[in-house]
């Protein structure tokens, strides 16, 4: 048998780890326990399977190793008085029969992700925690990808768990009618996720790619948990069809490329592929939801081999739609760059003009290229300056300020953006 | 099951005029019934204003009394449930009836459950 390389080891656990903390908080009903108990599991493969070689099951090994350990530090825990730790045993005893199988009908992932996202807990100790717990990411690579210090994301973590476990947040999937509610926040965190690894909110790389990658894997397996969603299949295509521009998305130079002068060729057909098939599913279903249509524009994008050939009627129709059922100003400035293509420069300005976004650098960015367009320089100069000093993205920077100091151009695109509203 | 306390948070000054205030103890009435139909209720209580609280600390082994509540502020908890719940679903279930209930804030806090921890 060839040794497993520990390169093995770092794909199991990325594959294995949330399941297994999953499994073990249902089991012992204490997220620290489970926690330290799978990292003692992986510390032991890691001594262990480059020597032994893989087991057959490695996630079952790793979960039964797992609930030992647990066992053995709950029992030293116990016998020193520790009364959480006898609760803890005494729950795992009564699990015991069903233990280590998942649920009929909800996989423990999934309950741990209503868990992790409760709405008694801030958004950023939502999205801490399904990192944590569902990632596996290490609390110092959760601090790097928010840009706070790791002694800040710890406390946050540390705070949030004692809250899950004091408060009596519970480990189950809500009830029915509870379910749009408490999914829509799901569905939110993931997307936060994925947006802060697209569009850095501040920093000098425009991407981070392995939260998107994150984001992803977490839309698959929710996809996969909760097949008869049609928002889950939503969010999900429109993370793979957002995702797929990526390498076009940014010139050899790291500089911003807009999705008007991107080179098509470079988009990944595999992502837009899975991505468009989601999307014909949701329409089929006909019960349309906000990341549904906008996976749908997303698609349209997708389809036009050049960017000419945009069916831009479409999109604006599409718009239409997300402004009827989700509306917002943000949606509706996203709107105003499709009737800009549709109708003119002039038609989308008066619409851009009447939305209160003054805080939003993507308001002054696109007033600034519909001005551009209008001629109307000075003002677009103006605007340009205003978008640059108020976004804290170094890439998107050096575009607007590329943009401010180019001509004229009355074919541009305006949308920084496109498709991805509602942020 | 574990205990929380539901605490209303009510503003300063004096309460609304009876056309208002009435249908509100109706409805507070409804859930206290409900509570107790439910096996959920343990305690309810409602306070006086604010101004009649006194305060006592220590400073120095000195005893200091002082008029008014410890906190200065707009809002101060005037009344409070506590009640049993198996999970803090069920705790915000009774809450929101709660706040739909008396119009005010409603704060729930889980009590430190005196067997376990």
């Amino acid at each position: 048998m060839v040794p497993p390389a520990l390169a093995d080891i770092e794909r199991i656990f990325r594959e294995e780890y949330g399941r297994a903390v999953a499994i073990l908080t249902r089991v012992f009903g204490d997220i620290d326990a489970a926690e330290d108990a799978v990292q003692d599991a992986f510390a032991e493969a890691a001594m262990r399977w480059p020597d032994a070689g893989l087991p057959p099951s490695p996630a079952g090994w790793i979960i039964t190793t797992a609930r030992n350990r647990a066992i053995d530090r709950l029992r030293r825990d116990a016998a020193r008085a520790d009364k959480h730790a006898l609760a803890a045993l005494l729950r795992a005893r009564d699990e015991s029969r069903q233990a280590f199988q998942e649920g009929p009908v909800h996989d423990d992932r999934l309950r741990l992700m209503f868990t992790c996202c409760h709405p008694a807990l801030g958004p950023g100790a939502q999205v801490a925690l399904t990192l944590r717990l569902l990632g596996g990411l290490t609390t110092a690579e959760i601090a790097y990808a928010f840009l706070v210090p790791e002694p800040t994301m710890a406390q946050r973590l540390v705070r949030a768990k004692a809250k899950i476990r004091d408060a009596g947040i519970p480990y189950r999937v809500p009830a029915e009618a509870d379910l749009p509610g408490r999914l829509a926040a799901v569905l939110a965190v993931v997307y936060l996720i994925f947006n802060e690894g697209y569009t850095a909110s501040s920093g000098d790389r425009l991407a981070r790619a392995d939260l998107c990658a994150e984001a992803i894997r977490l839309g698959r397996l929710l996809a996969r948990l909760m097949p008869d969603e049609p928002e889950v299949l939503g969010l999900l295509a429109l993370m793979l069809l957002t995702e797929s521009r990526r390498a076009a998305r940014t010139s050899a130079g790291g500089a911003l490329v807009l999705l008007a002068d991107q080179d098509r060729a470079r988009w990944d057909r595999a992502l837009i592929a899975e991505g468009q098939t989601l999307v014909r599913q949701c329409l089929r279903r006909n019960q349309p939801g906000p990341y549904q249509i906008q996976a749908a524009i997303n698609a349209v994008h997708s389809d036009a081999p050049v960017a000419d050939a945009t069916d831009w009627d479409q999109i604006l129709r599409l718009y239409d739609q997300l402004l009827a059922i989700a509306p917002s100003p943000v949606v509706a400035l996203n709107r105003a760059v499709a009737v800009a293509e549709v109708e003119g420069p002039a038609a989308a300005l008066a619409l851009v003009d009447s939305l209160d976004l003054g805080g939003y650098y993507l308001f002054h960015a696109i007033r600034a290229d519909l001005l551009r367009r209008l001629g109307r320089d000075t003002e677009a100069d103006t605007a340009y300056a205003t978008a640059i000093d108020l976004t804290g993205n170094a890439a998107e920077r050096a575009y607007l300020a590329a943009a401010k100091d180019r001509p004229s151009r009355p074919d541009g695109v305006a949308d920084v953006r496109d498709g991805r509203s509602g942020d | 099951m574990k205990q929380y306390m539901l605490s209303i948070y009510q503003p300063d000054g004096d309460p609304p005029p009876p056309e208002i205030l009435e249908p509100i103890m109706r409805d507070i009435d409804a859930v206290n019934a409900e509570l107790r139909a439910a096996g959920a209720w343990v305690f309810t209580g409602g306070l006086h204003p604010p101004d009649t609280a006194t305060v006592l600390r220590t400073a120095d082994g000195d005893m200091i009394v002082t008029d008014g509540p410890y906190p200065e502020g707009k809002e101060h908890i005037g009344g409070f449930w506590i009640i049993s719940a198996p999970d803090l679903d069920a705790a915000l279930g009774w809450a929101r009836k709660a706040t739909q209930a008396c119009q005010l804030p409603v704060e729930v806090r889980p009590m430190v459950d005196m067997a376990r921890d």
